[in-house]
């Protein structure tokens, strides 16, 4: 396999899964934007990935709370091939409205509530990888990227005994810029191979998009977080 | 979701009213217009009057709604195609022409179409083309701030749609009154500038985060005289790959409509946004905004991007709903239209509420017969709702039904062309342009602090962080910049991260100028927003312009004199600096009728969008200090300029004062400076504008998080070289051995102003050293 297949479901307002595609393609992975409703119909569509991703935006207008419609969908139409999938130690990754849907279908512990500013906030951010079992942030150090969401603070009733299990994979580092617990920007399953994050690798994955450009900075690319994932699929 | 029942007594009433209007006198017909709402001058009442007359018949209830919308100020823009006639009795080239005519006379290589269509469009770069609208939004979000400003990001993003573009960012000017505003002086039936300031912001970050565009470039103004009349101006910019025009629609094709279901929402928003505003306007047009919802819009951008030779022509539902939109594709063409297949949210609606409302999200296509399963096909897979609603038919003839029963039949040449022009009398202003003594300043750091503090000046950053400007990766320059990213930058770049090259986006605008002196603020503006694309590194020869009006009622002479007057300033600009205008928009009638029976206007308020080439986006500039040691400098001339000026607004007007005056040598100068900031040895370059030179060096300060220390001011005298706000300079940061070499790429002098230092102070010549930390705290940044 020289390329594994990465397929980025999106539903009716998911619009960070082109972001995601130019991420996924520069990381030596093949995107392909996967409708939820053509999975549903076809759940064998999912054999012919490696990996999946579940792209940002707000599906479904997040009608029935960030995320949850989607979650009820995967949950309900496709859960049996999707835990398949990630017992098989396929990679998964949720970012943003994907992490909130993978917390709402149980994938992954805690849950995303408002954020503590109360409103909807764009900054970049400074992630740090905690050292867990998550594939994706294996070997990562630190990454530079923006989030950009009303509802990502992270919580969970033993943020302690998550990181004892290895399950807390990147903490917000200088700031905490929504009150998650503990500074936790992701997390991931037991297994590792699913991981779930608040901020947006997928915008800094060139030198440019990086604020500190026009200031002769670099900062850390959130490349590095899908190339993981790639190569994980591709050597797994 | 299909109802599983529906009142049929409910649907019952498809019927339509004749309104017999043959005969009638001008007092007459004034009742029916008002009665109606229709918005209508008396001669063009009398036109259509004359029309049914002359067909032997009474215009049914939809065809004169029909007329009132197409023919409205919204739609028609008749005070710009109005014939004018100055004082001196001296005809004055309608206004829409005379901007038609600087475009022509740039004769710009890389325009495709300007003025036609839903927007502008222009070719920077072989093989793609971009589409460029900004549209305004007012009266809508007087009386519903969040609704209104929501269904104008989403107008405005159907508009670059309308133009077979695919979206890729948003810009936002919003103009509001004193958000300190004592309640008892918030007049009768309006909000208190606070809540509409709430909902505005609130609206324009809904629609723009759910729909996925960055939104990059915008302003924030306030000023008292728009407590009763906020101004949203929203901006799209979309691209497409450089395909030839679309040619349709051809007889034959079919008429579908795409997208959101029809309902009563947003029921004569054109007529209505053409009014004035008073105390019950709230009441009586509630109905007239609608409702957004991005995800379906969302959809229709997933669907149309996919959709390439699918339809032969494209255009957006705005303002008038399908009648506008049906209506102008079928100029010429014609259509056979049947209102029964139109989907609806709910039943109940007679069938001028289907032809004329404004419910959102919804496109109309000309699409061939054998490619719509096709079509269908597609919207199918994104779940967008397709119906075709008739056919093009080619004789020229708009016919529109409810199943069997005629509810409209329309030569599209009387609809479109048999509004009688209209005639309109104006008085020119006489500004004041002697040159005036330089105001007293007693305290220059109390005064650039005061300066800073201003809402007009100040951090615009906890606005600015409710849109999210990261999506899509394209953001280069960002509308926040500098060490801690929390300084304003001038224009703001986006450049798809595939690419090399990108797009800059700059504003200007200045009320204050244009309540003094309109024709030396337009100048001023399109100055301004096209230094500001040009401080990031744009080519200062591929610059396209927008223009938006906001402006009082034009019936008012003085008024329309005051328009006639920008007018003339924004082509003198355009022409001088090469930059055509290619689509623009005025929202007239932004007034208010107070209990007291007198009229308030806002200002004379013209924004001016500038789109520019980045020609390597990898080579940008911000205006951020960057290193302890270098030199800055300023580019320009100062001359003593108060008038409009923020100085004026901290200090009290002085008694004489200038607005700033176009200076000739501006279009060379930013040529030879785009020259100087390709060679990336200018490290940071700002414009100067509101507050002068003084708070152009706080800000870069601030943003750069370093000191300034400064020994030398421009003349004339020193009061001018600080708080004048004299048009087209910079300030540059440059190595020290890189001033000479500076001066000479220009071609003309420049000021050594001082050098940036590590210590965390500015000092202007004669003052005390000023802590950053008071200028960062004055700006409303974190410290």
């Amino acid at each position: 396999m020289s390329r594994p297949t990465a397929l980025v479901l999106a539903a009716a307002g998911t619009n960070r899964d082109h972001d995601v595609a130019f991420a996924l393609d520069l990381a030596g992975a093949e995107p392909r934007i996967t409708l939820l409703s053509e999975l549903i119909e076809r759940p064998a569509l999912l054999d012919e990935g490696q990996i999946v991703v579940i792209a940002g935006g707000f599906s479904y207008a997040d009608a029935l709370g960030a995320g949850r419609m989607f979650a009820l969908q995967l949950e309900h139409r496709v859960g049996e091939v999707l835990r398949a999938f990630v017992a098989a130690a396929k990679p998964v990754i949720g970012i943003c409205n994907g992490f909130q849907v993978l917390t709402r279908s149980g994938l992954l512990p805690g849950a995303l509530g408002h954020n503590q500013s109360g409103h909807f906030q764009c900054q970049w951010v400074r992630l740090e990888a905690s050292p867990s079992r998550c594939i994706w942030t294996s070997g990562v150090a630190a990454i530079d990227c923006p989030i950009a969401h009303g509802e990502g603070r992270y919580t969970h009733p033993d943020p302690a005994g998550l990181a004892g299990a290895g399950q807390v994979a990147l903490r917000y580092s200088g700031g905490n810029p929504n009150g998650s617990i503990d500074s936790i920007a992701g997390v991931c399953d037991p297994t590792g191979v699913v991981l779930g994050l608040m901020p947006h690798p997928e915008n800094h994955v060139i030198a440019r998009q990086y604020p500190g450009f026009t200031r002769g900075d670099r900062g850390g690319l959130g490349l590095a977080l899908f190339e993981q994932g790639a190569r994980y699929a591709k050597e797994r | 979701i299909e109802p599983t029942f529906i009142d049929a007594a409910a649907t019952a009433d498809t019927g339509v009213e004749l309104v017999e209007i043959r005969g009638l006198d001008d007092e007459a017909l004034a009742v029916v217009n008002r009665e109606r709402g229709l918005s209508l001058d008396p001669a063009e009442l009398r036109t259509i009057a004359q029309h049914f007359a002359d067909a032997g018949r009474a215009p049914t209830d939809v065809e004169l709604e029909t007329l009132a919308q197409t023919w409205s100020e919204h739609c028609a823009h008749k005070t710009f195609r109005a014939r004018i006639t100055g004082d001196d009795g001296q005809a004055i080239t309608p206004l829409l022409q005379q901007l038609r005519d600087a475009t022509t006379a740039i004769d710009a290589p890389f325009l495709r179409s300007a003025f036609v269509g839903n927007a502008g469009i222009i070719s920077y770069t072989e093989g793609t083309t971009i589409a460029v609208k900004a549209e305004t939004h007012n009266h809508p979000s007087a009386i519903e701030p969040f609704g209104g400003s929501n269904t104008g990001v989403g107008g405005v993003i159907r508009d670059v749609m309308g133009a077979a573009h695919r979206p890729i960012a948003v810009t936002d000017i919003l103009c509001f009154g004193p958000t300190d505003l004592a309640a008892d002086q918030v007049p009768d039936g309006v909000l208190h500038p606070r809540l509409i300031e709430a909902g505005v912001v609130s609206g324009v970050a809904d629609y723009g985060n759910k729909i996925g565009l960055p939104t990059v470039a915008g302003a924030v103004l306030y000023d008292p005289g728009y407590i009763a009349n906020p101004l949203v101006y929203c901006g799209c910019i979309g691209v497409a790959d450089d395909a030839p025009p679309l040619t349709g629609p051809h007889a034959g094709d079919l008429v579908v409509v795409l997208g959101g279901r029809t309902g009563r929402d947003g029921l004569r928003g054109a007529t209505f946004s053409s009014a004035t505003m008073d105390a019950t306007t709230g009441d009586v047009a509630g109905a007239s905004v609608q409702i957004g919802d991005p995800i379906v819009e969302k959809l229709l951008i997933d669907v149309l991007r996919e959709a390439a030779g699918l339809f032969t022509a494209i255009t957006d539902c705005g303002a008038g709903g399908l009648s506008s939109a049906i209506g102008e594709m079928a100029e010429g063409v014609g259509a056979d239209v049947d209102l029964a297949g139109a989907p609806l949210k709910y039943p109940g609606l007679r069938p001028w509420e289907i032809w004329l409302s404004e419910a959102q999200e919804r496109m109309v296509v000309a699409v061939t017969e054998p490619v719509w399963p096709q079509l269908q096909q597609l919207c199918d897979r994104h779940g967008v709702e397709a119906t075709a609603l008739g056919v093009f038919t080619g004789d020229g003839i708009l016919h529109v039904r409810y199943d069997t029963t005629t509810v409209l039949r329309l030569d599209t040449r009387f609809l479109h062309d048999g509004r009688p022009q209209r005639e309109m009398k104006a008085t020119l202003p006489s500004p004041d342009r002697e040159n005036a003594d330089p105001p007293p300043c007693t305290d220059v750091t109390a005064t650039l602090l005061a300066l800073l503090r201003h809402p007009n000046i100040a951090s615009k950053e906890a606005v600015i962080r409710r849109y999210d400007h990261e999506i899509l990766g394209s953001t280069v320059v960002r509308p926040l910049i500098g060490a801690r990213r929390d300084g304003h930058a001038d224009g703001v770049v986006i450049a798809d991260p595939a690419d090399t090259h990108g797009l800059a986006i700059g504003i200007g605008v200045n009320p204050w100028y244009g309540e003094l002196d309109p024709q030396r603020m337009a100048h001023a503006v399109v100055d301004e927003a096209i230094r500001n694309v040009v401080a990031v590194g744009a080519d200062p020869d591929k610059v396209a312009l927008l223009d938006n009006f906001s402006w009082g009622d034009p019936r008012r002479q003085s008024t329309l004199g005051e328009l006639v007057a920008a007018v003339s300033g924004c082509c003198e600009a355009s022409v001088a600096h090469g930059a055509p205008f290619v689509s623009g928009k005025d929202s007239l009638n932004n007034e208010y009728l107070g209990a007291d029976g007198a009229r308030h206007s806002v200002p004379p308020t013209l924004v001016i969008t500038a789109i520019a080439h980045v020609p390597d986006a990898n080579a940008v500039v911000t205006p951020d200090l960057k290193r302890a040691g270098n030199m800055v400098v300023q580019i320009g001339a100062t001359a003593c300029e108060f008038g409009g000026s923020h100085f004026a607004k901290v200090h009290g007007a002085a008694t004489r004062a200038t607005v700033p005056a176009p200076d000739a040598g501006a279009p060379r100068r930013y040529r030879r400076l785009h020259q100087a900031l390709r060679s990336g040895r200018v490290l940071a370059c700002h414009d100067i504008s509101e507050g002068g030179l003084a708070v152009a060096l706080a800000e870069m300060a601030v943003a750069g998080r370093l000191g300034l220390s400064i020994d030398t001011l421009p003349g004339p005298d020193p009061v001018s070289a600080l708080f004048s706000e004299s048009s087209s300079r910079f300030v540059c940061e440059v190595s020290p051995d890189d001033v000479d070499w500076l001066g000479g790429v220009l071609g003309e002098p420049v000021v050594v102003l001082g050098t940036v230092t590590s210590a965390a102070t500015v000092t202007l010549p004669g003052t005390p050293a000023i802590p950053l930390d008071t200028l960062v705290s004055a700006f409303g940044a974190q410290p």
